[in-house]
């Protein structure tokens, strides 16, 4: 499809008059500081995309600072399929000096580079590889809206820009920016479509061609645009959530924010608690009282809530605990991307304390296994942990709308009186009956984290603790025997698979699609079900010579992942390998390409 | 697995909202518990333990008040005192050291319908769960705290307690504890508990009286309760009891309970002090405060079926 990308169209143009070429997608990133307002483009464009049922993705950094610094938006649209957020930029918009230095070579070779030539001086060198594109971006924004905004409404007016280059649909943007500014002084939206409005009509026509994306197909339904952190918490809400606790930490926070403000609609709360403790501990109060709540954090708030977490492994209290993962450990690095929680998840706890682990792939999965992640809860009584990361929860996505009417669930407890209950039978999951529950017989439960007997009242004998401890983990055996094997991206038989775990799920299908369009023998696999694993893995691993498990943590003492370690265990199997990185960047398709090469040519196994 | 045993009996689907569940009680013609039907395991404190006349006088208080099993909930930390909850019939949780506050404001929050009562000692409330004590207070959810202070730590056999008193001779302060213990009263109204009484297990008509009046306070109610340990602390609180040659002091019958300065002052008096209701106001509960929100916030979508609330939030991420 090269006549499709923009670096062609480039290449094939004459420079001249301008000319409309015809493009399948674009990658377009915009690099200046945080309160340029930069988000806010991405946040348009991706909304605009998800309106003209197109297809995109977005990657952003957030600066670790709150008084600004250095900050990139990046949005990828098509009208194809779009699995990530692009390995190199089509089209780069640098604000400052050292936003064109910093992001020059995120851009491929003969793509356009946008510099505000009020701030940027170009280097000759890169002038040969680039398209360069001078703009008084500031000065043009300062003449258009009044002086005193300095630094506002350049966003703006690049907003404008893109939509002249790419022909967007301006009625649909001009909607878009005023329902952004609803509720705020008229004057503001004036002021806004005015900077769009002089971006959209400075003149380019000589300096750039236009570009029109190629029509989508049509999609049925509607599309919705959000985040990861949206999509989790308004899964939770979906679920029948009604109660959360948790304190706030980047990246999570956004989550906590958006259930403090939703669930009072649904007759629900959430409540910012004095620190992680408190809030795992307040969470598991209210699941035992009724529905299941739900508890979250990032890495070292987890790492608080562990002992609270095995408690309710012990007394058999369903749970939500959602860690949206980021570069650790200890404080680490609060706004990198990083999958190093998988083991805290899976093992994080003193004991045999079995508990599940689920991993949404991307916007749309965070808000259908937050419902999965409550029911298995419900069913299972267990603590189930959401492995997000810092990735998936602040990329914008668009996504069919789901049915809500179908999805949306009620757990209200039934509080209606019962015969007698006995939680802890050795034999089986029980149906919790829950307190304010009259029990006919007069005998009451007892929820314990002393090993307990049938009715929770503490007994330590062997036999007792035996057949307790297989109790809690054959829960988790039945859970693995209903889920359903992955289903194998590309041939279900071939020399290399890669196996990946959430956020990763786009670079690594690019990667399979990208290696086999070049003849490589490439498939993949991708595993939400963390712990327990579903049944059936070893006969995907069976068909290829290779298993390379690609994820975002170190190589560990032997050379393998987190998730490979778990592979490793499990299958006994020394042609798991590892395929990971710690830099604290999402992966590019072509990292993942090049370090397969390497990693089978120094396999152990040879074709 | 070859034992799969594992399956999930059916009941019904009774939906009732989470800020008024129904009651489960059809039967008007119930009559109050009896100490039998109240009374689980046989507790396991040593003879002579105060914390027996704690248990005696909560069955006591279920028996008066008419209280039913499903209408309590019995939530413990860890300690001897936090056994509590298995010797008590209805339901209960046994949670970890410490945390017992926050576990119960979750239940609190969610059920308005029941009586939750928390039992624990003074390492939960003054060490380990120290901050949660002072949280709970804050935010005023709704329950009934009973402390069970016997200024030693019982179960781990005789280390010292955020309470020992400076000299106290423990396991880990052989020559007499060195930290200055923490005063629980002063502790529990700067952190603005809205009722704060002290009572002894060996006055048990004051000790159910203070329970009567923190069960009706609607709001995080909290009772210091000097509880001897017979085994590791002997004869602790003797100068508070006449019947061991000591005396015991009422809150002078002019103290202003809403005074806050008084109670200050009150709790400042030397060992055996005073008991009695030190300190009471009626700030609304989170509990009133969080309803509140939501009855304005539902205001808004009135008549709206959930999904439908969350199909117009979904409406707007087009």
């Amino acid at each position: 499809m090269s006549e499709s990308t923009i670096s062609s169209a480039v290449a094939n143009g004459n420079g001249g008059a301008p000319q409309v070429a015809r493009v399948n997608e674009a990658v377009i990133r915009f690099a200046g500081n945080s309160q340029d307002g930069i988000q806010a483009i991405g946040g348009f464009l991706a909304r605009l995309a998800g309106r003209s049922e197109q297809e995109v993705m977005t990657f952003m950094t957030i600066p670790a600072t709150i008084s600004g610094g250095p900050s990139i938006f990046q949005v990828r649209i098509g009208s194809g399929e779009i699995l990530s957020a692009g390995d190199e930029a089509d089209v780069l918009f640098a604000f400052y000096q050292h936003s064109y230095q910093d992001h020059i070579n995120s851009v491929k070779k003969g793509g356009i580079v946008i510099i505000d030539s009020d701030h940027v001086t170009p280097n000759p060198d890169w002038e040969k590889d680039f398209r360069h594109v001078p703009i008084p971006i500031s000065s043009r924004t300062i003449e258009a809206i009044g002086g005193t905004a300095k630094d506002k409404g350049k966003n703006l007016f690049v907003l404008g820009l893109v939509a002249k280059m790419f022909d967007l649909n301006v009625p649909k943007i001009e909607k878009l920016v005023s329902e952004r500014f609803t509720g705020k002084d008229e004057s503001i939206v004036k002021t806004a479509l005015t900077a769009f409005h002089a971006g959209y009509g400075f003149s380019v026509g000589h300096l750039i061609q236009n570009f029109q994306f190629t029509e989508a197909k049509k999609k049925s339904g509607s599309q919705v645009v959000m985040n990861g952190n949206e999509a989790l918490g308004y899964g939770l809400i979906a679920a029948g959530v009604r109660f959360g606790a948790a304190y706030p930490i980047t990246p999570w926070s956004d989550v906590m924010e958006l259930l403090r403000r939703e669930l009072p609609k649904y007759g629900g709360t959430f409540v910012q608690c004095e620190d992680e403790i408190a809030s795992v501990s307040m969470a598991i109060g209210a699941s035992f009282a009724g529905r299941v709540a739900v508890t979250g954090s990032s890495g070292p708030g987890i790492s608080l809530k562990t002992e609270a977490i095995g408690w309710a492994v012990m007394a058999e209290i369903p749970l939500v605990v959602v860690n949206v993962q980021r570069g650790g450990p200890s404080t680490g690095m609060p706004t990198s991307v990083e999958q190093s929680d998988l083991n805290q998840a899976v093992f994080g706890g003193h004991g045999d304390s079995p508990r599940v682990v689920l991993a949404p792939t991307n916007v749309k999965d965070c808000f259908y296994t937050a419902i999965e992640a409550v029911n298995i809860a419900k069913k299972y009584n267990v603590p189930v942990f959401i492995l997000s990361d810092q990735a998936i929860a602040t990329r914008i996505e668009a996504f069919e709308e789901p049915n809500l009417e179908k999805v949306c669930q009620d757990i209200t407890p039934d509080l209606s009186p019962v015969q007698e209950y006995v939680p802890y039978s050795p034999s089986g999951v029980t149906n919790r009956v829950v307190a304010g529950t009259r029990i006919l017989n007069g005998k009451y439960p007892i929820a314990s984290g002393l090993e307990h007997d049938e009715m929770g009242h503490p007994g330590g004998s062997p036999k007792l603790h035996m057949q307790m401890t297989a109790r809690r983990r054959m829960k988790l055996q039945r859970l693995a025997a209903e889920l359903p094997t992955p289903q194998v991206y590309g041939p279900p038989e071939g020399n290399v698979l890669l196996v990946g775990w959430g956020s990763t799920l786009g670079p690594i299908r690019e990667a399979v699609d990208r290696a086999r369009a070049a003849g490589d023998s490439v498939s993949s696999l991708h595993i939400r079900h963390i712990n327990p694993l579903p049944d059936g893995l070893e006969n995907v691993f069976a068909g290829f010579n290779h298993v390379c498990v690609v994820e975002m943590n170190d190589e560990g003492l032997y050379g393998y992942g987190q998730l490979g370690g778990l592979l490793r265990a499990r299958f006994c199997d020394p042609k798991i390998r590892g395929l990971t990185k710690t830099d604290g960047l999402t992966f590019r398709v072509r990292e993942i390409l090049e370090r397969v090469k390497t990693n089978v040519a120094t396999g152990l196994r040879k074709i | 697995m070859s034992e799969q045993t594992i399956g999930i009996p059916p009941r019904g689907n009774i939906v009732t909202p989470v800020t008024t569940p129904a009651t489960a009680l059809p039967d008007g013609e119930r009559k109050g518990l009896t100490k039998k039907e109240i009374a689980a395991d046989h507790p396991t404190w040593c003879p002579g333990c105060g914390d027996f006349a704690v248990l005696a006088l909560y069955f006591k208080l279920i028996e008066k008040r008419k209280l039913w099993h499903e209408k309590i909930t019995t939530v413990s930390g860890i300690g001897c005192s936090s056994r509590f909850p298995y010797f008590v019939q209805g339901h209960g949780a046994h949670y970890l050291h410490g945390r017992s506050l926050p576990f119960a404001s979750g239940i609190s929050l969610t059920r308005p319908d029941l009586h939750l009562f928390v039992f624990g000692g003074d390492g939960d409330a003054f060490s380990i769960g120290g901050n949660h004590v002072n949280h709970t207070a804050r935010k005023n959810i709704k329950m009934t705290y009973v402390i069970m202070d016997n200024w030693v730590y019982g179960l781990t056999k005789k280390q010292t307690s955020p309470t020992s008193p400076l000299g106290f001779k423990s396991k880990t302060d052989i020559w007499g504890a060195v930290d200055q213990p923490i005063n629980p009263m002063k502790q529990l109204i700067s952190a603005g508990a809205t009722f704060i009484a002290r009572t002894t297990a060996t006055n048990p008509n004051h000790l159910l009286q203070m329970m009567e009046a923190a069960m009706d306070h609607d709001g995080f109610s909290v009772i210091e309760c000097l509880s001897e340990c017979v085994e590791f602390y002997e004869g602790a609180f003797d100068a508070s009891n006449p019947r061991k040659g000591g005396k015991f002091e009422p809150v002078p019958a002019d103290h202003d309970v809403t005074d806050e300065v008084a109670a200050y002052k009150l709790a400042n008096a030397s060992f055996p002090g005073y008991f009695g209701i030190f300190y009471k106001n009626n700030r609304p509960t989170k509990n009133a405060l969080e309803a509140k929100v939501n009855a304005t916030m539902q205001e808004k979508v009135q008549g709206k079926k959930d999904w439908e609330i969350l199909q117009a939030s979904f409406s707007r991420l087009k």
